[in-house]
């Protein structure tokens, strides 16, 4: 899958082969171990970032979980 | 599948207690119906951009995605939410509710034209019908009480009036078109 912007992909895609071997092996496990992939999401971030407020994507100020809608409590 | 275009994750974190949140933006084609795509026809061109919340809970067992699109958002909001959690009679079973949320801002539109026609009508049916009256009055060897000419201005006051008040009335339900109509799925 492409990002956004176009000169991301490559970044995006070292990301996710980070990101999903640390998902599955560690994440899911429950090994509580810090997120190896830091360095490489903050790299694809930099782009990315940049080619949203190139492309004027409104991503700004929209609460996490839409927030609002009438929902059950999450269980924890 | 074809009509995704982009996908980038655009926010991350693992909280302290263990869950994964990340939000994703996705861009997709936009694919309106023809009779559409003649109504709409700024909205043809631009793909839409959609966000995907999530909240990963491995220690529970559970997932929640929350999906909604940030542009086209004048013409029509989609709202998802789906949970995903093991099923109570089946461990190696996983179940998803899933809730959707359609709502759109032309409601108000429709509801603020229905409005003005209405009083348009309204105001026709008293010209007409004083005109009718002066009429009937003349026929019946009745003096009219008044001349056609006043008859006449007096209608179109009134209509103008009731005009003025519908369109008042119209363009609060426009503004009002912020809150939307929802349909609960």
């Amino acid at each position: 899958m492409n990002s956004v912007g176009e000169a991301c992909t490559d970044l995006k895609r070292e990301y996710d082969q980070c990101f999903n071997r640390w998902f599955a092996e560690k994440f899911l496990k429950g090994e509580s171990g810090g997120d190896p992939c830091g360095q490489l999401f903050k790299r694809y971030q930099l782009c990315v970032q940049k080619a949203i407020k190139e492309k004027d994507i409104p991503i700004e100020g929209l609460e996490f979980m839409g927030a609002s809608k009438g929902k059950t409590e999450d269980s924890s | 599948s074809k009509h995704v275009l982009t996908e980038d994750i655009v926010h991350r974190e693992v909280t302290a207690d263990h869950k994964l949140l990340s939000r994703r933006l996705l861009t997709k084609t936009n694919r309106m119906p023809r009779w559409a795509e003649r109504f709409f026809p700024a909205n043809v061109a631009r793909s839409v951009y959609i966000l995907e919340d999530s909240i990963v809970d491995p220690k529970n067992r559970t997932m929640t995605t929350f999906t909604w699109n940030i542009n086209h958002v004048r013409l029509m909001v989609v709202e998802e939410r789906c949970v995903y959690q093991v099923n109570p009679e089946n461990s190696n079973w996983t179940e998803v509710k899933r809730e959707a949320w359609v709502s759109s801002s032309l409601f108000g539109v429709s509801r603020a034209v229905q409005e003005f026609g209405l009083a348009r009508f309204k105001s026709n049916v008293t010209k007409s019908t004083k005109g009718f009256e002066y009429v009937l009055a003349r026929m019946q060897g009745e003096a009219p009480s008044k001349t056609l000419v006043e008859t006449a201005k007096e209608a179109t006051e009134k209509a103008k009036e009731t005009a003025l008040a519908a369109t008042e009335k119209a363009k609060d339900l426009a503004s009002k078109a912020a809150t939307k109509k929802k349909q609960y799925v």
